[in-house]
């Protein structure tokens, strides 16, 4: 299957890669919401983080880890580039159909894009749940 | 010698055609392109003799007579007429009843055995799915076990395509012939590989194909024994006879010769290539387990095929792999694109984890495999996995400690 320009572009040149911490570093850290979806038996675990700046509620910075395939990896890419910059409620409005348009995603891999989503909204909903913000809505399931 | 990218790992999914094979091939599309089953001109006496040379060719290879060669269109058209065909001719019941039969095959068949024995279930007859233990073979003490009173039919792989693991063929071949068992065999990876001998090995049917061996596509054969037993089989074509009968149609002379030209550098240069190959793909494994860590190699390290490997790079998913290694064609036991997201059933019926199974890489060399493509693609998947690792969040884990069995990881 041929990619998408975009998709091997993220893939080639991912995104801020990397993480906030340890895994036991994260998880204490009250500015840092944290996602972690997927399963490995299913072939992607994308582990999303955003960095919240107290003062402005903004996302300051996101980074993200992502086993699974390139569309998976750019989709994720592709996430922390959109948060940036966005409240975390602003955060919770991307939606997994903005993604697969914007890197064109064959119908194969829109899977990769709604586990993005999902990412996004756990990681969000981390943060809301270390500082005692009530989430608006409840999780994504499907 | 220069390197030429992409560079082609994947024989065994299929093989380039031998020039040698091509130049036997070619009179045959526009001068010799009689009928052999125009026995009244000299057209189709040429067309025969072509198709009875191939016949020998063929025959010499595995170690048959002329006579028990069927030749058809590969090996899913042989599994089908001796899997099917062979349990309707050697059903206890009329079709339309239950308790018609028992088949024995594995879970980590080919699909083109798999299927076949499903549309038997429907039909009356009943089905063991023998499970291979961790080195994925098949041993005669499993099948003995799984004989019945009403078992007609034994069929299985000489070597599997995605691991390469050797089942016990001769041993079960002994036991079906002790119980009067009809023992089938799909040698597609095995025949034109390595020595054959379907006496020996007590086979009673046989499917190959030509364009795993050097030859063309579209173009194999079914062996089919005549003596002690004598096989017989419900033809699944009918219409003009050819072929004893097994399998009409006219036959396709130019793919045929092909076959037999394939045929017949297999038996003289497969000893060469196995040992060539097999130091090459053993270089590859060392190579990748001196410098990675969390690399296992599926499947018995010893009773598999010499020119392939099947490797699992543990916290890395295949197709990113692939993506990654671009210019190296590979196939890969992860099924992201299928809308199932399940990874190799193969590897599954080893006991080898989902998580390992989606980080698995077939690479099969082949005749024209040289050291300094194995030499840059080895170094390629390390600097790839490596690559790759660091965007993983699972090495993290590893790497921090955390058991990621442990995880309850939601189910998506």
């Amino acid at each position: 299957m041929a990619y998408s320009t975009k998709v091997v572009d993220h893939y080639e040149n991912p995104r801020n890669v990397g993480s906030f911490g340890t895994q036991k570093e994260i998880k204490e850290r009250k500015d840092v919401g944290v996602g972690l979806v997927g399963a490995p038996e299913c072939g992607d675990v994308m582990q999303l983080q955003i960095k919240v700046d107290e003062a402005t509620g903004k996302i300051e910075d996101a980074k993200f880890k992502c086993f699974g395939c390139g569309s998976a990896i750019a989709s994720s890419s592709l996430a922390t580039e959109w948060l940036k910059g966005r409240t975390v409620d602003e955060g919770l409005a991307i939606k997994n159909t903005e993604i697969v348009e914007e890197l064109s995603l064959p119908p194969v891999k829109i899977h990769c894009s709604v586990l993005a989503e999902d990412a996004i909204r756990a990681a969000i909903a981390d943060y809301k749940t270390k500082n005692g913000i009530e989430a608006k809505e409840p999780a994504h399931a499907h | 010698m220069s390197l030429k990218l992409p560079i082609y790992f994947d024989h065994a999914a299929t093989t380039p055609c031998d020039p040698r094979v091509v130049e036997a091939m070619l009179p045959y599309f526009t001068e010799v392109y009689g009928n052999p089953g125009s026995r009244n001109h000299s057209f189709g006496w040429a067309g025969e003799a072509a198709v009875d040379t191939a016949r020998d060719q063929v025959s010499n290879l595995i170690g048959a007579d002329r006579k028990e060669v069927v030749f058809t269109s590969g090996a899913t058209e042989s599994n089908n007429l001796a899997i099917k065909g062979g349990a309707q001719m050697y059903a206890k019941k009329p079709a339309g009843s239950t308790g018609r039969g028992h088949v024995i095959t594995a879970t980590h068949e080919h699909k083109a055995t798999l299927d076949p024995c499903k549309r038997l279930q429907k039909e009356g007859f009943d089905v063991t799915f023998l499970e291979p233990g961790r080195d994925g073979i098949i041993t005669a003490e499993m099948v003995k076990n799984a004989m019945r009173d009403d078992t007609i039919l034994v069929s299985l792989l000489w070597a599997n395509n995605e691991i390469g693991t050797i089942n016990e063929v001769p041993e079960i071949g002994a036991l079906c012939h002790d119980r009067g068992v009809i023992f089938h065999v799909d040698g597609t990876q095995w025949v034109g590989k390595m020595p054959t001998d379907v006496n020996a090995a007590q086979i009673d049917l046989m499917s190959f194909s030509a364009h795993k061996m050097y030859g063309p596509k579209g173009v194999g054969g079914l062996y089919v024994r005549r003596r002690r037993p004598r096989v017989r089989l419900t033809a699944l074509a009918e219409g003009g006879g050819q072929e004893r009968g097994f399998r009409s149609g006219t036959l396709n002379v130019t793919g045929i010769v092909g076959l037999g030209k394939a045929a017949e550098l297999a038996s003289q240069e497969m000893t060469k290539d196995a040992d060539r190959l097999r130091k090459l793909r053993d270089r590859i494994e060392t190579t990748v387990t001196e410098k990675l860590d969390t690399v296992q190699i599926n499947g018995h390290r010893e009773k598999r095929l010499p020119h392939m490997t099947n490797i699992s790079f543990g916290f890395v998913e295949g197709e990113s792999l692939m993506m990654a290694c671009k210019d190296i064609a590979m196939s890969s036991g992860s099924a992201c694109t299928s809308a199932s997201l399940e990874p190799s059933y193969v590897l599954k019926a080893l006991g080898v984890g989902d998580d390992l199974a989606h980080s698995s890489l077939r690479l099969s060399l082949g005749r024209w495999t040289t050291e300094e493509e194995v030499h840059y693609a080895t170094n390629k998947i390390i600097e790839s996995v490596e690559k790759l690792r660091v965007l993983s969040p699972l090495y993290d884990m590893h790497n921090e400690g955390i058991d990621i069995t442990k995880i309850e990881w939601a189910a998506h």
